[in-house]
């Protein structure tokens, strides 16, 4: 009985413990749980392929093509989203404008992410008079509401930057713009986010550590530091890339933003009020069209956002 | 508790000085008053250089933003050109509530221009307001106490879809439905356009019929996200040991929920409150475009279109003022409202 | 003998993502009038759920208790409804916590956290709640009671919103005070003030105590019985003299023995248990401790060994084995 008892009591009891998982791991099945963010990331994926790979069934100069003999169609067989205002097929429109849209939508961020980086890293890091320069700068812009900012800006720099051609197709100059513009007043946000995290994040030993083996301040924000605070960057960039279609849409409706014959779902909206009863799939298709990119942008967005997130609300 | 206000708003001082000089620099680089003005009369050269001296438009930049601050009738300006400075300038600046006057209604001071108009989207954003923050306390906590439940994920993704939308998007579809579609249907229909009908006049029914629809766009997509944001500090704080203590003494539900709950609950939301105002005041700019409503958003747009950079400068620096003073008011209420503030040792 | 809280076979689960938590096995515990129980085990082992089960303070979902019975003077707690458990939380059956900081509402006075029960269940009117508060305040020895009434609770020290409370679970004179680790936050010579302070009010009005703990220094200074558990079973029962002098079950053996003594030698190493608790996603198969435990046997595998007498009157261990003869009981 003895060696029974020698035998049970050498089990390691180690193996009944689950094995760990790595923070990634963890993170891709928290966000796996998430059904919803999982349809969104998929309608995202059929979104951005419905707008590029579209270009295969129509090419822009059909989009762009006119026939005012064939103005304000209602949806027919051969116009399967009807028919604009001068006789354009608002379908191929919808893909072509939804990949100026969508393009918008990222650059902006691009744009704005690398801003708020920067600005948030800088004052976060060296703190003292840098910061509060910074942070002073940061909550002026962030205190004047961002359509207002876009409205002014487009409008008044509309025109000073040309058109390009990239690949054979022609961009109006105003597809830059808008992506500057945007990017320009949206990046306070992230900045204040990031300073936080450094804030947080720069008290810490591996930061001590780091410095002590003679790291420069460069390395340390951005290999160090910088990609502890990876998480809520992400979200906020995900997030931000709706934002950023929001906003085209809204100064494109308002004709202050890309400039026609170039199209994005904002602008195939502007002076669709005027056709209310009489033409309502002017408007519909491309609203439709931007609330399911920012609706799915969203699901995902919060997915990311629970799996990245420490704080786990499983129970 | 008087030091924290008093704090708060000399912090907001500085901040507005950074504020107007930034506005400052957005209206001189980006705007061309001489154009707006003269329209396309100014031709002559003697014309321009002119106008550019009365505007005084020829001084140097800081100069510039010292008279549109404190005005220049403290001093002499040269108005006939022969580089000798006589005639008292007129300007009192916008630190005395003198913000010029419009390049476009010529003559009329911006302030009066705005003060028409303002009224009209102060309406607009009162009752979209408040709309949103019962609409959000009600959906929010009544989500929060269904989790889980077919009602919850319903409502949730409900408020997801909502919170989704263009704003003009819901304004043309609830326009669409509740405008054209009823009336063809032969139903009571909303209007659509203006604040009142001219042929009724004025009227309080009148305003309020006209105001639904755009109080419907306007607060939509607030409501969706002020319900996801209750509904998630509900949560929160129903998982709070206190309240697992407040259950053991055997308090009633209703206890649990509108006094111990809510009270926490509701903290954050004074905040999120008052940081939404930039917001409203946007989405005011699109409704009022859509709706054809006579408030300041509107007017922005027609005056930024037509160059009036005065009146553009003016709305800005008075919704930029507006929204700082909304963040004190907020930041206040909140530091009363938390005891562990507003006892601070 | 009826005791005042008879607890059969109470059984607890929680599902969670991850699966299913077997939070509480089939516990069976009682407490008597006037007695202090003190239940002892390490975090995790179930005994704060068990407490909490009883009262239904328990989230359903994703808690769920899936059986047992527990009597409250012959009425069975886990069938009542809310309602019902509303009318029995405070003022017969009474609990506090561990963490007095998170346990207050920090928007609320403190007057008005003691005087809701008192209005709630005793239908007392503001002016009669507030002076039994003041006395309340005064019974834990806090001093002016009269200013602190306004209060609120980041105002006192741990210690003193420990004694609040206190104060706020005897306020409807409860049969049995259930106290969850209540000095385990606190530093030590806090500590000791709030054990003198309920063993006071206990003698004085004769309640009941269950009183949760991992430190067996307080179990010594506070208990008539001790339930000692494990994974969410109840492995040894026993009066508390009994338990540290005739330790059956070897978990509480291991116990005892882990604990630093002052006349023992200095230099000798602690004597730990070796192992960890096993994991309480995996629904339990014999015995809880049979990885850990020098004197299992193969039976300890399979079957889980049900409570039963040992050698003492009143005490009862669960395990196959008898350890001071290492034969089968």
């Amino acid at each position: 009985m003895n060696s029974e008892v020698l035998r049970i009591a050498t089990i390691n009891a180690d193996e009944l413990e689950t094995p760990p998982l790595s923070l990634g791991q963890l993170a891709w099945r928290r966000f796996r749980r998430h059904k919803l963010a999982v349809i969104g990331a998929g309608v995202l994926l059929l979104l951005f392929l419905y707008a590029f790979a579209g270009a295969l069934f129509f090419s822009e100069s059909y989009a762009n093509h006119n026939d005012t003999s064939l103005r304000l169609d209602a949806p027919t067989y051969s116009h399967p989203f009807g028919t604009d205002t001068i006789g354009r097929d608002i379908l191929a429109r919808t893909v072509y404008g939804g990949q100026i849209s969508l393009l918008i939508g990222l650059f902006a961020v691009l744009i704005e992410t690398s801003c708020g980086i920067l600005v948030g890293a800088i004052a976060g890091y060296y703190g003292g008079l840098v910061d509060n320069i910074l942070m002073r700068i940061t909550e002026a812009m962030l205190n004047i509401p961002e359509i207002f900012l876009l409205i002014v800006m487009a409008k008044f720099l509309s025109g000073k930057i040309p058109d390009m051609t990239i690949m054979g197709r022609t961009f109006s100059g105003s597809v830059v713009l808008i992506v500057i513009i945007i990017g320009g007043t949206s990046w306070m946000y992230l900045a204040r986010i990031v300073r936080a995290e450094f804030l947080s994040l720069k008290e810490n030993d591996f930061v001590l550590a780091a410095r002590a083996t003679g790291t420069s301040n460069l390395r340390i924000i951005f290999l160090h530091i910088l990609p502890n605070s990876i998480a809520p960057i992400v979200v906020t960039a995900t997030l931000g890339v709706a934002n950023a279609i929001l906003s085209e849409a809204y100064i494109s409706f308002l004709g202050l933003g890309v400039q026609p014959p170039t199209a994005t779902w904002g602008n195939m909206l502007d002076g669709a009020n005027n056709y209310l009863d009489s033409a309502p799939w002017l408007w519909f298709f491309p609203g439709l069209l931007i609330l399911l990119t920012v609706l799915s942008i969203n699901f995902l967005g919060d997915g990311i956002r629970d799996a990245l997130d420490p704080r786990s609300r499983t129970v | 508790m008087t030091r924290y206000i008093i704090r708060r708003f000399l912090q907001g001082i500085p901040l507005l000085f950074i504020i107007s000089v930034v506005l400052f620099v957005l209206m001189m680089t980006m705007g061309d008053p001489i154009a707006t003005m003269g329209g396309r009369s100014i031709t002559r050269q003697a014309d321009r250089v002119r106008l550019t001296r009365q505007l005084g438009l020829d001084k140097p930049l800081y100069v510039q933003y010292i008279y549109w601050l404190v005005g220049n009738d403290w001093t002499k300006v040269d108005l006939d050109g022969d580089g000798v400075a006589e005639t008292a300038g007129t300007r009192r600046g916008i630190l005395r509530g003198d913000f010029g006057t419009s390049l476009v209604n010529r003559g009329e001071p911006v302030l009066q221009v705005i003060w028409e108009r303002l009224p009209n989207t102060l309406l607009l954003m009162l009752a979209s307001e408040v709309v949103v923050v019962l609409g959000a306390f009600l959906v929010g906590i009544y989500s929060a106490l269904r989790q889980y439940s077919a009602w919850d994920h319903f409502i949730t993704a409900l408020l997801f879809i909502g919170y989704s939308m263009p704003i003009f998007f819901i304004a043309l579809l609830s326009m669409y439905i509740f405008a054209v579609l009823f009336k063809r249907w032969g139903l009571p229909y909303l209007p659509t356009v203006g604040m009142f009908d001219p042929q009724v006049g004025k009227t309080t029914g009148q305003v309020l019929l006209h105001m639904v629809l755009p109080v419907l766009s306007m607060s939509i997509v607030s409501f969706a996200s002020y319900s996801r944001y209750i509904r998630s500090t509900m949560l929160e704080v129903l998982g709070q040991d206190y309240i697992r203590t407040a259950k053991s003494k055997g308090l009633t539900r209703q206890d649990i929920i509108f006094v111990h709950a809510l009270k926490n609950a509701s903290l954050p939301i004074v905040t999120v409150v008052g940081l939404d105002l930039p917001f409203l005041l946007g989405g005011a700019v699109v409704t009022e475009r859509i709706f054809a409503w006579p408030g300041t958003g509107r007017l922005f747009l027609d005056h930024v279109a037509r160059g009036d950079m005065p009146v553009v400068m003016g709305i800005l620096m008075l919704i930029s003022v507006a929204v700082i003073i909304f963040q004190i008011i907020t930041d206040v209420v909140y530091a009363w409202l938390d005891p562990r503030i507003r006892y601070e040792a | 003998m009826s005791s005042l809280l008879d607890v059969m076979d109470l059984r607890t689960r929680f599902h969670t993502p991850e699966g299913t938590v077997y939070a509480v096995n089939g516990a069976s515990f009682h407490v008597d009038e006037g007695e202090t129980l003190a239940v002892v085990g390490e975090s995790g082992c179930g005994k704060s759920v068990s407490m909490l089960s009883v009262l239904q303070l328990i989230a359903v979902p994703p808690g769920e208790i899936v059986g047992g019975v527990a009597l409250y003077r012959g009425q069975d707690l886990l069938r009542k409804s809310e309602r019902e458990m509303e009318a029995i939380r405070g003022p017969e059956i009474a609990m506090i916590f561990q963490d007095p900081m998170t346990s207050l509402n920090p928007v609320l006075t403190i007057g008005r956290q003691i005087t809701e029960s008192l209005r709630t269940h005793l239908g007392m009117d503001r002016k009669t709640a507030d002076a039994r508060a003041l006395a309340l305040l005064e019974m834990v020895g806090i001093s002016d009671p009269s200013d602190r009434l306004s209060d609120y609770p980041h105002q006192f020290s741990g210690g003193m919103r420990q004694r609040v409370m206190i104060a706020m679970a005897l306020s409807c004179n409860p049969s049995l005070l259930i106290a969850d680790e209540p000095t385990t936050a606190l530093d030590v010579t806090i500590q000791s003030q709030i054990v003198e302070l309920v063993t006071r009010i206990r003698d004085q009005v004769h309640m009941a105590v269950i009183w949760i703990t991992h430190d067996l220094g307080v179990v010594a200074g506070i208990a008539d019985r001790v339930i000692v558990m494990y994974a969410g079973f109840i492995v040894e029962e026993a009066g508390v003299n009994d338990l540290y002098e005739n330790p059956c079950h070897p978990y509480t053996t291991a116990l005892l023995e882990a604990l630093p003594r002052v006349d023992r030698r200095r230099d000798r190493r602690l004597k730990s248990i070796p192992g960890a608790p096993p994991s309480l996603l995996v629904e339990p198969h014999g015995c809880p401790f049979v990885l850990r435990c020098e004197h299992a046997i193969e039976r300890c595998r399979t079957e889980n060994p049900p409570l039963t007498a040992a050698r003492q009157a009143g005490h009862n261990t669960a395990c196959w084995v008898d350890t001071k003869t290492r034969g089968q009981r």
